[in-house]
């Protein structure tokens, strides 16, 4: 049953994985070249899910767009793990002012929304791709600050770590001997999640403007224009929307699925 | 006292909870010498535990000292811990909790050694290999079980696994705190056992962290009773077991469960007698 | 008839079919004190979850259970939870997590109350506090009011002690109901809970490992090992003439009164062996 959650995770992530590689090679039509003539065509065997607005078949597009969800999933995750985690671990682990400054900092940047950071980072540097990824990494390094103190306090509870200090292990080697792979299973779901919550992010701040700019095809970017045709062309949405969904669905299975899969614990015998 | 290998003089250690002050230790006094094998009895929260963790540099006191074969450890800094570190070692109440449930057995036992701390205390470098088979062998485990993970054996084993790691860097003093009282009763005696031979083998000096008097009169010779962070009796455990100077003493003695196999519920036997065999109440047959 | 009557109980989990419980029969009269000692493993657990009709959904059942004309089995999940509380109900081993941190111990006592016999608050509140005072409890308005963090372990187990009382149940279960505890409040919560069962007549079924523990609260007392039943009997007659080899080794290896401080502990594995099963 537990597996299944796996799998399934698995499956919808491994579709939109697919998805991007195939766009590296290969897309049925140009995702970016405008052809006038095929304005919202409706889905048939030239083009699977029709065109849009500017003729550009829909299917072309979200293959490319899976590309920049990858990405900046990836990007904005790698960026949150790799600072938010060590701080959390940091936090946890010495306690007392350390722990203060750093819970009090993660708060103050917890309260910054990634639409403001990606705000004033456009209005800087101009809306990009790289503007997106930056701004969506940094407002989750407190989820992964918190989420790895949490579990950090948790294994310094236990009397493997008071087995550690009678052995003379230091910090360090009491952080990534014990610690970080005990946290590792927490961690992995936060990423995962927190894979979700960046798709999400992201097709939100391209769908504001915040993000990749038009020509380049993301699910977000497509949203918006979508939105035009509402009630012209309202499977134009459905697309994207879904693509969307399915990747956030997956990454979000194949948290819980990892959690339980990954602690050797569970699979002891009853 | 001559040869004190521990030495502890007025150690007192306060927690401060949010709200209240707990007073952990309150001036206790201790002498222990080099072999002896010291019981520390008393309920939970009577201060035994924060005494061992003291001793084991795992703590610091509020007040007081505490010297290690002379030398003062209450003030230095981790770093100068060495020398206490490769000869005071600890064993814990559960081995489900002081076992990484992470790392292979292997990898648990060598910890000690693999410590920068340690390895410079160490006269030669240390083969971590023969050492981790000689400990294995020490506690009678198999070879083998160094590639496994902890949660792959019985609870008993665990405990080895644990008394194993506390060998590796050939420590002079054991600390056991409650080493048995996470055990069932039918594996008790095994490690009960392990940790006498190993005492008298390899000349140990023991202290032994219980609320059971049968399990440390079992492993000391000497016993100090504490309650509410002091200690109120301390003598030769055949002194204190028979003839218990303290109202509280002679509680904690008569709580030990015996084995009842008289009829009537309620008035327990004294040990080492047998009471008749009558037929108890009618209830139950297979 | 007897309270309780379990015939060729067998439990088998998950895919691979491991048995936990492999052909135990046996039955518990009104009234009566019937002690299940083994090693954690044993399938002594197991055996009490059955009875309660709480075993997780990956366990097989065979066999039959009988409790107070009920045959668990066939009971609607419904029909189960009124069993639990009015019936038959259970103290646990670990006291902590056995009550929730979040409600004042009181309410969670008079929560059974009110579950089972539907009373209202006012006068659930008196029949709570004097059940409080009833398992030892010597201030138990104080107690009442407290949440649980706020009570040392032995008051804690006395509080579930308290909850699985309070409706009159015709069977307690005890799975290690003093194993976390201190060897004092050990004693205290043993003899509190001789005295209730006393006071209400009811059966118990006590689960242990430590042969004493059994001894001080039961008349009757049955030994299982990998699943099995291996011995049952009077306590007088089981732990002063054990038969089966690893009763007897049991019983020797639980007296450290018995052997001279510094000498070699008997073991079962003197009498017992686990692999081929016989004795040496």
């Amino acid at each position: 049953m537990k597996k299944a959650q796996l799998v399934a995770g698995l499956v919808l992530v491994g579709l939109v994985v697919l998805a991007a590689v195939v766009s590296l090679f290969w897309t049925p039509f140009d995702p970016i070249r405008v052809v006038p003539g095929e304005r919202l065509a409706p889905p048939s065997l030239t083009h699977f899910l029709g065109t849009d607005g500017f003729g550009i078949d829909i299917f072309s597009r979200l293959l490319v767009g899976a590309r920049t969800t990858l990405a900046v999933g990836i990007i904005s995750v790698s960026l949150a793990a790799v600072f938010g985690v060590p701080l959390g671990m940091l936090a946890g682990q010495a306690g007392g002012w350390v722990d203060d400054v750093v819970m009090r900092t993660a708060d103050v940047v917890y309260a910054l929304p990634a639409l403001l950071l990606a705000m004033l980072l456009a209005s800087v540097f101009g809306a990009s791709t790289t503007t997106a990824m930056i701004a969506i990494g940094v407002a989750s390094i407190p989820a992964f600050a918190r989420v790895a103190r949490a579990g950090t306090l948790q294994v310094m509870a236990a009397d493997f770590i008071l087995a550690a200090r009678v052995s003379g292990t230091s910090r360090w080697g009491v952080a990534s001997r014990h610690v970080a792979p005990n946290i590792a299973p927490v961690i992995g779901v936060q990423a995962s999640v927190g894979f979700a919550m960046a798709i999400l992010a992201e097709a939100a701040l391209s769908y504001l403007g915040l993000g990749t700019p038009r020509p380049n095809p993301t699910w977000g970017n497509m949203l918006r224009d979508a939105q035009n045709y509402l009630f012209v062309a309202p499977l134009q949405a459905v697309w994207p929307g879904l693509a969307i969904a399915v990747a956030v669905l997956g990454f979000n299975l194949l948290g819980d699925g990892l959690r339980d899969y990954l602690d050797p614990r569970l699979r002891e015998v009853p | 006292m001559s040869e004190a290998l521990f030495r502890v003089e007025k150690l007192t250690r306060r927690y401060s909870d949010p709200g209240r002050e707990v007073l952990g230790l309150d001036q206790v006094d201790l002498s222990l010498a080099k072999g002896g094998r010291l019981g520390i009895v008393g309920e939970s929260g009577s201060g035994k535990s924060t005494l061992v963790r003291l001793l084991a540099g795992l703590d610091r006191p509020t007040s007081g000292r505490i010297w290690y074969e002379g030398t003062e450890i209450t003030g230095l800094p981790e770093r100068r811990l060495g020398f206490l570190r490769a000869s005071v070692q600890m064993v814990f109440q559960d081995p489900r909790s002081s076992l990484n449930p992470r790392m292979r057995v292997g990898d648990i036992i060598t910890e000690p050694l693999r410590s920068r701390l340690v390895r410079r205390q160490l006269s030669a470098e240390v083969d971590h290999g023969a050492r981790l088979a000689e400990v294995l062998a020490a506690v009678d485990l198999p070879a083998d079980a160094a590639g496994r993970f902890p949660h792959e054996f019985s609870g008993g084993q665990r405990q080895r696994i644990a008394i194993a790691r506390a060998l590796a860097p050939k420590p002079e003093v054991l600390i056991a705190d409650e080493p048995v009282s996470a055990l069932d009763v039918s594996v008790r005696a095994q490690v009960l056992n392990l940790l006498t031979e190993l005492v008298a083998d390899q000349g140990l000096t023991l202290i032994v962290v219980s609320h059971d008097l049968m399990v440390v009169r079992h492993l000391c010779d000497q016993l100090a009773v504490m309650r509410a962070g002091r200690i109120v009796e301390q003598g030769a455990t055949s002194d204190v077991y028979s003839a218990p100077k303290t109202d509280y003493t002679a509680a904690l003695l008569a709580a030990v469960p015996k084995i009842r196999t008289g009829a009537g519920r309620g008035d327990s036997e004294p040990p080492g007698r047998f009471g008749e065999p009558k037929s108890g109440r009618e209830g139950a047959h297979q | 008839m007897s309270l309780l009557e379990v015939r060729d109980l067998t439990v088998r989990f998950g895919r691979h079919r491991t048995v936990a419980v492999d052909g135990v029969s046996f039955s518990l009269a009104a009234g009566g004190r019937l002690g299940l000692i083994g090693e954690s493993g044993s399938g002594k657990t197991v055996t009490a979850l059955a009875i309660l009709g709480l075993l997780p959904g990956n366990a097989d059942l065979s066999g039959e259970i009988d409790l107070a004309g009920h045959r668990i089995a066939t009971l609607s999940e419904q029909r189960l939870s009124r069993l639990r509380g009015d019936v038959v109900s259970m103290v646990f081993q670990e006291p902590m997590t056995a009550l929730d941190p979040t409600m004042r111990a009181g309410r969670q006592v008079a929560e059974v109350l009110r579950l089972h016999a539907g009373a209202e608050a006012g006068p659930a509140r008196d029949r709570v506090v004097a059940m409080l005072a009833e398992v030892g409890l010597a201030d138990p308005e104080r107690v009442a009011d407290s949440f649980p963090h706020q009570l040392s372990g032995g008051q804690r187990q006395r509080v579930i002690l308290a909850m699985a009382l309070i409706n009159a149940p015709e069977l307690v279960i005890c799975d290690e109901p003093t194993t976390a505890l201190d060897v004092t409040v050990q004693a205290t919560v043993l003899e509190k809970l001789d005295q209730v069962l006393d006071a209400s007549g009811a059966a118990c079924l006590f689960i242990s490992h430590d042969l004493a523990v059994v001894s001080q609260v039961c008349d009757q007392v049955m030994v299982m090992l990998d699943g099995r039943l291996v011995e049952s009997g009077s306590v007088a007659e089981l732990f002063t003439n054990p038969k089966h080899p690893y009763t007897k080794g049991l019983v020797a290896t639980a007296r450290l009164d018995a052997v001279e401080p510094g000498q070699r502990l008997p073991v079962v594995e003197d009498f017992y062996h686990p692999a081929t099963g016989e004795s040496r």
